[in-house]
């Protein structure tokens, strides 16, 4: 049996909660006030997401374009995701919304401009 | 050469707040008005906050500052608003005169029938905080920081500590860390943070950066550039404790230690400001102590969340709308105090039995509570949560219907369970 101690981040009370884990399969979460809770707990322990945003450099441009992921994506993909970020080379017009990088890593999920670069 | 112009309104500020009282002022028919911006673009301070999180009350998704700005910008142009940027306002008078400067007009100056003050907050500086220390270079705020990663894609530095654990703070902890840099340690002075814990979870603990609570810097090496930082312990009284030293060798020292409203130009203007906000003291038409003169958004109270900022500040265009209009509430008003653990509602003098939105923060936490409005010491609203914390603003809205026959002061204070 393993336990893993999570602050749930729905909310200020920032719950303290307590999973157990057998066999990588969730037996017990505590701690919780809400559901909510629960549910944040079980996700981080068993597949935990995050959002990336960055900035990208744009060719014959003094400024960066912002970027962020469409979804959240795999939170130990985040360290890859920045570095196939490193290597792209992107070039004006660039229109938010545009996708700048599809299917990031393998991980099904584009990154998207979140500035327009005229 | 300076031209005088004319204007129903003018706007100085073109961040979220002065763009949402620009359009709200157009929707309620004010068509002569402009907007003034010193930045090269409209957006303010959202144009460098790149990471996510804005607009969950808004619009129910979570967007990028460039996002949501840009919402705001778009529906601005929809409607024709007169945004001039590269343009910066130099001194505002009791009379509503507005003298600004630019490069492609010089000085001007308009006479307005009302002004909205919006020209949002700035971050203590370094001066304010009286860290020791030599004066070498790799100290910036962390909002400056903010600005030279994401809008000009210049790294301040290499290896880093932030001061300061406030979500400004932590969010460019992440951001410094994300782009190649070693982000060694988060200082807080205080033995709680005040960021959000969805910020200390996927800012440092996703990183491993440690936060010390209840630390500070006592001492700054280097000589041209920072070459390292000492770290110690603080006791109650938040003096240096001798013997808990640590040394950081970092480049870098980022300071996140608190916003304050950027209220010099209302200050000439003959503004009175409260000492407990720092902005401007106003009425429930958000209205200052000058008339025709109103204010929104972080030069007002400093905001967390820019969907407040806007919501406010589309109240404040259609305010100074209906005070363009003559027709401002008029009569008798009453106080809005301070009650026990809470500090800075916003607005500060009401008149009584309209609908009305309270904003203030509880001065520290409060767990299963509940927020009272009393009137001549009878209670007339109440919210109750789980937790209250000085790090999230409360809105209180209170219906005119609940206190129509008020005549006394209001008081808002907290109360424990
Ligand atoms: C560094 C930082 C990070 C933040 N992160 C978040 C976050 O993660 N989530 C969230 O919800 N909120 C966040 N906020 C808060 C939110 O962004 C602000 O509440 C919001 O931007 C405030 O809007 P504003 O229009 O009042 O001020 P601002 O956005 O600061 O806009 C004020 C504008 O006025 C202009 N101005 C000032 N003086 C003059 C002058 N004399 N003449 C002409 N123009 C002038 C400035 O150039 C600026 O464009 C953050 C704030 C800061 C400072
Ligand atoms: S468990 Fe519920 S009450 Fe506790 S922090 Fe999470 S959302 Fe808030």
């Amino acid at each position: 049996m393993k336990e893993r101690i999570i602050t749930c981040i729905n909310c200020p009370m920032g719950c303290r909660m307590t999973v157990t884990l057998e066999d990588g399969k969730v037996t017990g979460v505590t701690g919780n006030t809400c559901k909510r809770g629960e549910k944040y707990a079980m996700q981080e322990v068993t597949a935990p997401v995050r959002m990336v945003t960055a900035v990208v450099p744009v060719a014959d441009r003094r400024l960066p374009v912002s970027v962020k992921t469409r979804e959240p994506i795999p939170k130990a993909r985040i360290q890859d995701c920045m570095a196939a970020l490193r290597q792209l080379h992107l070039s004006a017009p660039i229109e938010a919304g545009q996708v700048v990088l599809a299917d990031v890593c393998g991980t099904g999920i584009d990154v998207i401009a979140t500035r327009t670069v005229s | 050469m300076e031209n005088i112009i004319r204007k129903q309104l003018v706007i100085i500020g073109g961040g979220p707040a002065g763009l949402a009282a620009g359009i709200a002022a157009r929707e309620a028919g004010v068509e002569d008005l402009v907007i003034l911006e010193r930045e090269h673009e409209a957006g303010g301070i959202l144009r460098q906050c790149i990471h996510n999180g804005f607009g969950l009350h808004r619009y129910g998704e979570e967007l990028t500052g460039p996002e949501y700005a840009a919402r705001d910008i778009a529906r601005a142009q929809e409607l024709g608003l007169d945004i001039r940027c590269d343009t910066t306002v130099l001194s505002v008078d009791g009379d509503r005169r507005v003298t600004c400067v630019s490069r492609a007009e010089g000085l001007q100056i308009f006479e307005a029938g009302a002004v909205i003050l919006a020209m949002g907050c700035r971050e203590r500086p370094r001066g304010a905080l009286g860290t020791p220390g030599t004066r070498c270079a790799g100290i910036y705020t962390a909002g400056a920081a903010q600005k030279f990663v994401n809008l000009e894609g210049l790294m301040p530095g290499r290896r880093c500590v932030i001061l300061g654990s406030g979500d400004i703070g932590l969010i460019m902890a992440r951001r410094m860390t994300l782009q190649g840099a070693k982000v060694l340690a988060c200082v807080e002075l205080m033995p709680y943070s005040s960021g959000l814990n969805r910020n200390i979870v996927q800012c440092l603990q996703d990183y491993d950066i440690p936060l010390y609570l209840s630390h500070t810097v006592i001492d700054i090496q280097g000589r041209e550039r920072l070459e390292g930082v000492t770290v110690a312990q603080v006791d109650e009284r938040r003096r240096p404790i001798p013997g808990t030293e640590i040394e950081f060798d970092c480049d870098t020292l980022l300071l996140s230690v608190g916003l304050i409203p950027e209220n010099e130009l209302s200050l000439r203007a003959g503004v009175a400001l409260s000492p407990a906000t720092a902005g401007a003291v106003v009425d429930d038409a958000l209205q200052t102590s000058v008339p025709g003169v109103f204010a929104c958004g972080n030069v007002l109270h400093v905001h967390d969340l820019v969907d407040f900022v806007s919501d406010e500040s589309f109240r404040a265009g259609r305010a100074a709308a209906a005070f363009l209009r003559g027709e401002h509430p008029q009569g008798e008003t009453v106080a809005v105090l301070d009650g026990e653990g809470v500090r800075g509602v916003v607005p500060q003098r009401v008149h009584p039995g309209q609908d009305l939105t309270l904003m203030f923060r509880p001065a520290g936490v409060y767990k299963n509570a509940s927020v009272v409005v009393e009137a001549d010491g009878v209670e007339i609203a109440r919210k109750r949560a789980l937790v209250f914390t000085p790090g999230e603003m409360v809105a209180l809205d209170l219906p005119a219907a609940k206190w129509a026959n008020v005549h006394g002061d209001l008081t808002v204070r907290m109360e424990a369970k």
